[in-house]
Order: C-alpha cells, then structure tokens, then sequence
C-alpha cells in the first residue's frame, strides 16, 4: 500500500518491465512480418525476431537483477523471484524455441500443420503441404504466450494476473492445435485445453471478485494486510483462496486439477509440449508461489492443510498413472504431475528455504522436460513420431548416444543423485522437513521409488531389450536446432547435479517476495 | 606423505581408467580388458601403498582425511578419510576387482553388449566402492551409495543370464527404496543437526557428537537401518539377492555379494550404531531375532537349492546374519568379528563365486544335477572349490572361522541363547556346502561332463590362488588385520555407550556394572 501511494502520477519505469516489453513487443513485430513479409522469408525472418528478442529480454532482465520495487504503478513487482523466474522462463523458452525451430527430423517440414485451418485429410491440407509451406505463426504465438509467463509470476495484483494468465494461455491452445502429424488428436487436445482452461480461467476470476469483496483492493499486499486487520478468516476468504488455488493449479497440473495433462501433452506438437510443460509450470508456480505467500501467508493455516492433500495426491496419482502408460508422452505427462507434486511441497513449507528449493526445482525440472520431449520428436516411424512405448525397444543398440541422453533425463526426474533432479528432490524435501512436513516427505519418497520403477522400465526398454525386427522405427539426425537444445538440457542436468551451488546460490540471492 | 590426497586419487583412478577403456574401439576386446586389469592393479598398488602409511595405532581416527566444500548451500563437503575398518574393506574392494577381470576374461564376449562397456562399468563401479568406504560425510556417502546401483544395474541388465531383466529391475526397486528411505532419514538428520547446532551438517564425526532426541532418533535409525537391511541383505529384506546373483556374471555376483552387499553392514556399524546409539540399543531385540532367522533360513533355504549360484546366494544370506548379529550384540568381539568377517566373507565368497562360474561356463549349467564326478576329470578345480567352500562353512584354520567364532563368543558373552541358536547354523552350513560338493564333485563322470569340464586354465589359477593364499593366511593369522579394526571397534563401542560384559568369574570392579 505504501508503496503504491508514492506514485501520484502514473510514472512507469519502463526499464523495469523491459523484459516483458521486449517479448510481447517482439510478438506484435511478428504478427505483422506474417502479414508483409513473403511466405519464402518469413521463418528467416521470425527466427531473428524471437531469438533476438529472447536474448534482449535477457540481457534487460540482467540489467534490472538488482532491482527489489514495485513498479508500474503497483501492478509489477520487480524482486528477486520475479527476476529468478522470468530469468529460469527466458532460458527454457530459449530451449525451447531451439526445438520449435527444428525442421529436418520430418521430411515433409516442422512439426506443424501448413495450415490449420485447413480440415485434417482434406484436399486442401494435401496441397498445402506438397507446396512445402511452413506454419510461421508459431512465433508470434509462442512470444506472446512467453510475455505472458513473464507477467505471471511478477503480478502483485489479481487482475494483473488474470491478463496476464489469458495472454499466456490463449496462443498455447492455438499452438497445441497446430500439429502435422495425428491432426485430429492435435485438434481435440486443443479444444480439451482451451475449454477446461477457461474453466479454470472464470475459477480464478471468481475467487478474485471474492477478494475484493473482502479486502475491497485486487492487490496482494492490501489482501495481506485487510488479513492482518481482521486476524482470521472468513467464509469469503476461504471460498476466495479455493477458487484462486483451482485456477492456479489447474494450470500446473496438479491432481484433482490434472486431467487435461495427459491429452494436452500426447496430442499437441512435441515440440509444444515440451514448451509448455516446462514454462507454464514455471510462471503458475511463480503466481502460486506470490499468492500464497504474499497475500494469503496470513491464513496459511487455512489452506495449508488442503495443499499437502494436493501435493500428496499428485505425487501418488503422477506416479501411479504413470505406471500403466503405454505412451511416452502419456507417461511424461503423468510424470509431470508427480513433479508438480513435488515442487507442492515447497510451496508447503510456506518458508525462505522452501520458496529457494522451489525455484530450483523449477528450473531443474524445466531444462530436463524439454531435453526429455526433444528427444522423444526424434524417434521417428514412417507416420511420425513413435510414440508407443514397445517402438523405444532396443533403441540403446541403435541410437547409444541419444539413449543415454535420455536415461539421464529419466534418472533425473527419477531423482537418481549427480543429477539435476536429486539436486531439486533434496532442496524440497529438506524444505518440507524443516517446515514440519515431514508425512508428506515420506510420502514423496514412497513416489519417488515407485517412480524410478517407470522411469527405468524405459531404460531397460530401450538398453536390454531387442528391438522388434521391423518395427521401421529410426533416430532421425536432427539439424544444429535440437541438437544445440539437448545438448544444452543435458549439460545443465549434469551440472546441476554434481556442481548445484551456483544455482543454489542464485535462487538464495532472490531473496523473498517484496510486498 | 598426509599431504597427498590418496582418497581422492584412488575414487578418480578408476573413473580415469573407465574413461580410457570407453575410447578404445569398439571391437578391441581384448585391449579393453588388460587396459581394464592394469587400472584396476595399478588401484591395487596405490592402495597398497596407502595402506603401508596408515598408522594402525590410531586406526579409530579417519586418516588420509580431506574435505574440501562441495555444496555448501546445503553444508555438504566432499569429505574422505578412512578409519581401520573402511580401509580394510577399501582393500578388500581393490583386490578383488583385478581378480574378477582376470577370472571373467571370458565372461563377456561382446555377444550381449560391448565388451569395453563392461569393463568400464566395473571401474566405475570401484570408483563408487571405494568412495561409499572412504566418506566420512554423509551426504556424500548417500550419493555414492545410490549412484553404485547405476553400474551394477547394467552390468546384471546387460551382461546378465536369461532372467537378467527381471533381475536387475528387482534389485534397483528394493535398492531404491532403500536408498529413498535412507533419503528421508538423511534429510530429517540434516534438519536436527541444523537444529541443534545452528547450521546444518552431514559431517560425520560432528553428527555422532550431538545428542539426538531419542524418539527422533528411532525414526531415522529406521530410515538407514532398513536400507542398510536391504542392502546387507538382511532376512526379510533379502529376496533380490538370489535373483541378482545368479542372473549376473560371475564377476558381477563377486563385487555384489563380496563387496557392495558390506556397505549394508558396514552402514550398519559405522553409521547406525554411532549416529542413533539410543535407537540401536532399542532396536537390538529386533535385529538380532532378524538375524538369527537369517542365519538359520538362509542355510535351510541354500541347502535346497538346486542352481549352485543362488546356493551360494542363500549361504551369504545366512552369512550376513552373523556379521548382522555381530555387529548388534554390542560387545567387542562381536563386533570386531563381524568387521573381520565382511573381509573373510568377501574372500571366500569371492572364490567360490568364481569357482562355480568356471564349472557353469564350462558345462553351460548352472545346475548342480549336471554335473557329478568332476574332481576325476578337474582335480585342481574341486579342490580350489573345496578350500573355498570349507572356508565357507568354517572350518578352523581358513579365514571365516577366526570371524565366525569370535561372533559367537561376543554374542554368548551377552546374549547365550542366541549364540547356541546361531550356532546351528555353522553345522548347517557344512550340510550345504558338503552336499553340493558331493553333488557336483563326486560320483560317476557322465559323458557330457568329461567332455566339458576341462581342468583349470593357467589364467585361471592365476586368479584364484591368491583367494586362497588370503583365506588360509587370515585364517592362521588374523592379527594384522584384527589389529586395523580393533582401534576403531572401540571408538563404535564407546559411541554407543556399550562395554562388554564382565566375566562372570573374574571378581567385579566397584562401580563397573553393566
């Protein structure tokens, strides 16, 4: 509050939200070289743009890293999470961008449908597709949903948030709708997102209007301190921090808010996928992350309670589901709700260590889910990807190196030590048992060995069993594009796991949320 | 000669030799296994030469120490050193991987997976050995401990028998669940200690300093005790090491059974009995009667076996329930027979594994009925089998009796019943051993066997003499090796607050009663 009422006239530091300006702003130049720059430049052109405009997005966010304000007239919190966060998305849609950007691995082009419009097996998609033409407005959409993801998570008000959860979301349903291969799955996977999304979208909108029948402001701190005023909670309250935990949870995943994971992640483009497994978890947990501490730390006790249900729950439906997946996208998906549930019990902890080890975890999980699934576009049958999991049978003979990539992935999600994910898996649970959380600990460490049981069934599939004699399935050599990405995901995996301090040390720096 | 930093050389040898081995061609076999064999030699040598600087006066102290800060966001240290008893079991380590390469020439010939894969998993694999011994923080300890399943995953996985698969996932499921557990347990510990202290710490000697609630301190003693129960393995957490054992080379079953399975009971005394001395006081009924099942089921159960491998599987299992009972019968005997054992166990079991290995490669079974009459047709091979075997079962002058006894004893001083039970086990244990060898030795010759089961090759001998050299020379005198544990068996004693029985017939001290 009193920080907002040093500002009497609507100064902006532009400075401050420089990162975000850049991406979005990147975004609308894309928009308009879709509508003048002919059809044979435009992918040249749109890598410039989003590459360029990811890397000036960072180089602001690293000029702005000391910062700790509120800035834009109370909307933004520029501290040390924020930036430890929009720095983590920055670098992951880096990454991912790299394997949006592949076009080798399929022969007739990207990993998107020419154009979308056009109706699955139609004529017109034929004709499409001989013409050779690439889906560019990818990019645009894939900034926007970027700038959106960097809003999330800086928000210190609820509408703020609310913008800022549609901008992110919006282009992602377009964007799982786009795939070239398994159209209608792609197509249906879209309209699940879009609509359970915006489901959850009038959720949080409702818990917001709830809030301010409460506290009569959005903003998180003035909720904090009409908490404190009132010492307690009422029925406005809690009905208003369900409804804002429905929306926010929905978007990470976590059970009983998961159930888009699955399709979402099987149908849309792998590349997609991986994209927003690994950002969208980050920003909402980012937004989780500042709503329950910031404006809801005061009736922690309230909602405490349901939160280690929910964790405890996705850690347990994430690695039992998981268990019975024949698909390796299903299984990733479903291994992703474990880890939602993991990263929960730092969020539990509602301490400094347990907002550090979430950060972490975030990003270790991040660079690993997108090595993960930029692995998976590359094993390839004649009609795409092959993504049943008895086609990896055998591939540790034909493809050792990318194998092994990815058994360092599955051994890191697995939580194996020396890799990233042992690194995150101990920040949180020492978290979560220094915090007295110790039931939901065991509980994470029962997950964690039956998740290595799943995890592994793929390594002995792909290193100890003999591949089917004609299955047709093969490792396609990708260009520099993916190739940089995995190698990039699997050195931080690595590095992260036997050298973590520099990363420890960044998310410590981060300090707390600013109020 | 304390400024150099032999720990960490002797844990980067062989990774630096696994590195070698992974560039040579693929195709090169036989270059890929005598670059194997003089890494792990030379480790061999350097451990040697460490160990002749290791001052056994104060064995009870980690020596060679050095810490250097790792992760210091979580108080961690890459912190080695080793008392009386992680050396001798460092060396147990060093000298039988050289011995598996040489026994295992043939073992691997590229059929299953790449030869130089195997041979560079085996030197990661004692890299991680000597690193799980060398520890003396615990964090680091946790990290080698699980990262050790990585290799012998594969090894079994990879260069396994038919049911390798089945095999190595059921060991990596009842290893990680293990290694979880203890996860959690070492976290909780690290927040007590950060508790207690002011900042956390996984450093050893600092951790066995503090004074642990006891209710805390039963719930983290279980964390560890049941991965080290499941590691060791201890009866009823014991049903993967058949399955591993007799799936995987001999070599592989050698390392697993012969060394890694002795960070369970060496887990056991160093860290359990000195990190939690009010839990493992409490806990003493519980392990013992574990171990003195062990003991009895695990003989009962090899004698009716009819696969020679998990024979031998199921003898260990009744073995570690010894060095278990040792170790929680909190005398000193006890428990310096149980750290002798680990080594006399891991030599006998080690030429018995090797032994078998070359009877089930050459017959090209592993059952015992297969075979008969072989000492007609290789009596060097059946008597090579037999010292190792009589080791096994004890027999006074071979090394596993000086252990065995000294068990017995330090579990009569306080526990005789338990003693006289335990007992039992040593007859039943020439029942097993003297039966397969009857089975499998003596008897008419059928054809196949005459024609299969050749007499041991020069190579071969080679590997195994010094088995037996180290078995009858323990076995007559025990004392050096005695003399490097001792030390530190009483530094365990005193943490836990243990003193051995009085004699009942000598007079009693004033003031000194138990």
């Amino acid at each position: 509050m009193s920080a907002t009422a040093s500002f009497d006239i609507p100064a902006i530091d532009y400075s401050a939200i420089g990162p975000i300006l850049i991406v979005t702003g990147a975004a609308l130049v894309g928009v308009l070289v879709e509508a003048f720059v002919p059809q044979l430049y435009r992918r040249s052109v749109q890598l410039v743009v989003t590459f360029g405009a990811l890397l000036a997005a960072f180089a602001a966010l690293i000029s702005i890293r000391g910062m700790r304000e509120i800035v834009a007239v109370g909307a933004v919190a520029i501290d040390g999470p924020t930036i430890f966060l929009q720095g983590s998305i920055l670098v992951l849609a880096f990454i991912a961008a790299l394997v949006i950007a592949e076009r080798e691995v399929d022969p007739v082009g990207d990993a998107f449908a020419p154009r979308a419009s056009a109706l699955p097996g139609s004529v017109d998609e034929q004709a499409f597709t001989g013409l050779g033409w690439l889906q560019t407005e990818v990019w645009p959409l894939f900034l926007f949903s970027v700038g959106g993801m960097l809003l999330f998570p800086a928000s210190t008000d609820l509408l703020t948030m609310f913008v800022a959860l549609e901008v992110l979301s919006l282009p992602l349903y377009i964007m799982v709708g786009l795939a070239r291969r398994r159209r209608l799955l792609s197509q249906e996977a879209a309209l699940k997102y879009f609509v359970l999304g915006a489901f959850s979208s009038a959720f949080f909108l409702y818990g917001t209007a709830l809030m301010y029948g409460f506290a009569g402001t959005v903003s998180l701190s003035g909720i904090a301190d009409k908490l404190t005023a009132t010492a307690g909670a009422n029925s406005l309250v809690i009905t208003g921090t369900a409804l804002l935990a429905v929306g926010l949870l929905f978007k990470i995943g976590a059970v009983p808010f998961h159930q888009w994971t699955p399709d979402v992640y099987q149908g849309a483009p792998t590349p997609v996928t991986g994209f927003m497994a690994a950002c969208t978890k980050v920003a909402a947990f980012g937004a989780l992350l500042r709503v329950m501490y910031v404006a809801l730390g005061g009736v922690r006790w309230d909602w405490r309670p349901i939160m280690y249900v929910i964790a405890a729950l996705s850690m347990l439906v994430g690695v039992v589901f998981a268990l019975t997946q024949t698909d390796i996208k299903r299984m990733l998906a479903y291994s992703s709700i474990a880890q939602a549930g993991f990263m929960l019990i730092g969020v539990v902890a509602t301490s400094r260590q347990g907002l550090d080890a979430t950060l972490v975890y975030l990003f270790a999980y991040g660079t690993a889910t997108i090595g993960a699934f930029a692995v998976v576009s590359l094993v390839r049958d004649s009609t795409g990807e092959a993504t049943h999991l008895s086609q990896w049978a055998g591939l540790g003979r034909k493809s050792p190196v990318l194998a092994s990539v990815f058994a360092l992935f599955l051994l890191g999600f697995a939580g194996i030590p020396l890799t990233s994910g042992f690194t995150a898996k101990f920040a949180v649970f020492s978290a979560g048992v220094a915090a007295g959380a110790t039931p939901l600990v065991i509980v994470g460490v029962l997950a964690s060995a039956i998740g290595a049981f799943f995890y592994v069934r793929v390594i002995v599939l792909m290193f100890f069993t003999e591949p089917a004699a004609d299955s047709g399935v093969s490792v396609v050599i990708p260009s520099a594009f993916t190739t940089l990405a995995i190698t990039i995901t699997a050195a931080l995996s690595l590095v992260i796991g036997v050298l973590p301090q520099f990363i420890l040390d960044l998310a410590n720096n981060a300090g707390i949320f600013i109020r | 000669m304390t400024t150099f930093p032999w720990l960490p050389a002797l844990f980067v040898l062989p990774l630096v030799g696994a590195v070698v081995v992974m560039l040579l061609p693929k195709s090169a076999h036989t270059l890929a296994k005598q670059v194997g064999l003089v890494f792990s030699a030379l480790v061999f040598a350097v451990t040697i030469v460490m160990a002749l600087g290791f001052n056994s006066a104060k064995a009870a102290d980690f020596q060679f120490d050095i810490s250097v800060p790792w992760i210091p966001a979580f108080g961690v240290n890459f912190a080695m050193g080793v008392d009386g008893i992680a050396l001798v079991l460092i060396a147990l380590a060093v000298s039988l991987v050289p011995v598996v390469l040489l026994a295992g020439w043939d073992d691997v010939d590229g059929s299953q997976g790449s030869v130089r894969g195997y041979i560079a998993l085996i030197l990661v694999l004692e890299a991680a050995m000597i690193g799980v011994f060398a520890a003396t923080d615990i964090f680091l300890f946790y990290v080698f401990f699980e990262s050790m399943l990585i290799p012998v995953y594969f090894l079994i996985g990879r260069y396994g028998g038919p049911r390798r698969n089945y095999a190595a996932m059921k060991f990596l499921v009842y290893s990680l669940v293990g290694g979880l557990l203890m996860l959690a347990a070492l976290i909780g510990l690290y927040v007590v200690s950060a508790q207690i202290t002011g900042t956390g710490t996984f450093d050893f000697t600092t951790l066995a300093g503090l004074n642990i609630d006891p209710a805390t301190q039963k719930w983290l003693f279980a964390g560890f005790f049941i991965a080290f129960a499941i590691k060791a393995p201890l009866v009823p957490f014991h049903t993967w090491l058949p399955d591993a054992a007799a799936e995987s080379t001999p070599g592989t079953a050698v390392l697993l059974v012969g060394v890694l399975d002795k960070v369970g009971t060496f887990g056991m005394l160093r860290y359990c009995l000195e990190l939690f001395p009010d839990a493992s006081r409490w806990a003493t009924p519980l392990v013992i009667t574990l171990a003195v099942i062990g003991i009895i089921y695990g003989a009962l159960v090899a004698i009716g076996q009819t696969d020679i491998k998990r024979l031998i599987a199921y003898t260990s299992v009744s073995h570690f329930g010894f060095i278990a009972l040792g170790v929680f019968v909190m005398t000193s005997r006890g428990q310096s027979g149980s750290a002798l054992y680990m080594v006399n166990h891991g030599f006998s079991t080690a030429a018995l594994f090797l032994i078998a290995g070359f009877l089930i490669s050459r017959r090209g079974s592993r059952l015992m009925e297969d075979f008969g009459g072989v000492q007609k047709v290789a009596p060097i091979l059946a008597g090579t089998f037999l010292i190792a075997g009589l080791s096994s079962l004890a027999l006074p002058g071979l090394s596993s009796f000086v252990s065995e006894f000294l068990v017995l004893v330090g579990t009569f001083e306080r526990y005789p019943w338990v003693a006289v039970v335990a007992t039992l086990g040593i007859v039943l244990a020439a029942v097993y051993i003297l039966l397969m060898f009857q089975r499998i030795m003596t008897g008419p010759t059928s054809d196949v066997v005459k024609e299969r089961v050749l007499e041991l090759k020069g190579r071969e001998i080679v590997a195994i003499a010094p088995l037996l050299v180290v078995i009858v020379a323990l076995g007559f005198y025990p004392k050096p090796v005695l003399d490097v544990i001792n030390p530190a068996i009483t530094r365990v004693m005193h943490s836990v607050s243990a003193t051995d029985p009085a004699p009942e017939v000598a007079p009693v001290a004033e003031g000194t009663a138990p």
